[in-house]
């Protein structure tokens, strides 16, 4: 794992790993949604509406896993100051925050004709915009501070901060009365939702997976490159004016 | 094509939403990626290079490490 942490080594494993994985998530997500349109039931209540759970549901686990993995790798930053860790930590911020919107905006639509409206603040639906707002504040500072060690500090604090945030999404159906379903898939007891619904959405979030995993990876090796552009410019330009 | 009821537009427009972030994200990522390739590949055909793919690419520069004599 540790050998993982040397920024060429990693450039070296993530050029082999790319292509193989581009392959694999083309095909879960080509699979998944062959299940999703031609294989899924019509749910016994909300009819085919519940096609939207096979994008919606992997979309928000995602973005809450890819707020989770920032707080990590920002704990990594902040103790060991490793550079790939505040590498990860920046690079999944946009990815989280794409994923975030999708959830809520499918979310939307699949409230529209379920609950009658597109959008209540109640506790479910709040907490997933406050996760959305946290990645654009994020992206936001990363973007306003140049020099990229003090950027990722400063991000990292908020990150962590904002950790606060993923429990709450996770429990906020139990602790108060939300329009939103309670946990029906991740419970004590097991699934409440059919093996024939089940299949489909696992075969999504396992595709969804491997899709943040693959852009996750591109976008560390772009970032680890643009720092070694930055600093080969900066010497260059300290050799020019020493000349 | 299946059919997917009096909400057909509330699931085409959901995926379509999907498609689109998705598409827009890793046509931004990918590109990104190539810019920062074709950039340091710039730098490099300049002279611009990092010490350790300097002292890669000409072994025969690079100074010899001392070993130890076997008994």
């Amino acid at each position: 794992m540790w050998s993982l942490a040397n920024p060429t080594r990693f450039l070296g494993i993530a050029d082999h790993v790319i292509p193989w994985l581009a392959v694999l998530t083309f095909l879960l997500l080509g699979i998944g949604l062959c299940l999703s349109f031609f294989v899924a039931p019509p749910d016994y209540q909300q009819g085919e509406t519940v096609k939207i759970m096979f994008v919606h549901v992997p979309a928000a686990w995602l973005a809450m896993f890819g707020y989770t993995l920032i707080a990590l790798a920002s704990i990594g930053s902040l103790i060991w100051r490793h550079p790939l860790a505040d590498v990860a930590a920046k690079t999944a911020a946009p990815i989280g925050a794409t994923f975030a919107f999708i959830a809520l905006v499918t979310g939307s639509l699949w409230g529209k004709p379920m609950w009658g409206t597109y959008w209540v603040w109640d506790a479910r639906l709040t907490s997933m915009l406050v996760l959305f707002l946290l990645y654009l504040g994020l992206i936001a500072l990363w973007q306003s501070i140049e020099e990229p060690g003090r950027a990722g500090r400063a991000a990292a604090i908020l990150a962590i901060v904002g950790f606060i945030n993923v429990p709450i999404i996770k429990f906020s159906v139990d602790w108060w009365n939300t329009l939103h379903q309670p946990a029906s898939i991740f419970r004590v007891g097991g699934p409440t939702i059919d093996p024939s619904l089940l299949t489909p959405l696992f075969v999504m979030a396992a595709g969804f997976t491997l899709l943040f995993a693959l852009l996750h990876l591109i976008a560390m090796r772009a970032e680890i490159l643009r720092r070694r552009v930055h600093a080969l410019r900066q010497v260059h330009v300290e050799r020019a004016a020493a000349a | 094509m299946p059919d997917l009821g009096p909400h057909a537009v509330f699931i085409w427009a959901a995926y379509a939403v999907t498609f689109i972030a998705v598409a827009g994200l890793v046509f931004f990522i990918v590109q990104d990626d190539r810019r920062q390739r074709q950039i340091l590949a710039d730098l490099e055909r300049q002279g611009i290079r990092r010490r350790s793919a300097k002292s890669a690419d000409k072994p025969s520069q690079a100074k010899p490490r001392a070993r130890k004599l076997k008994p």
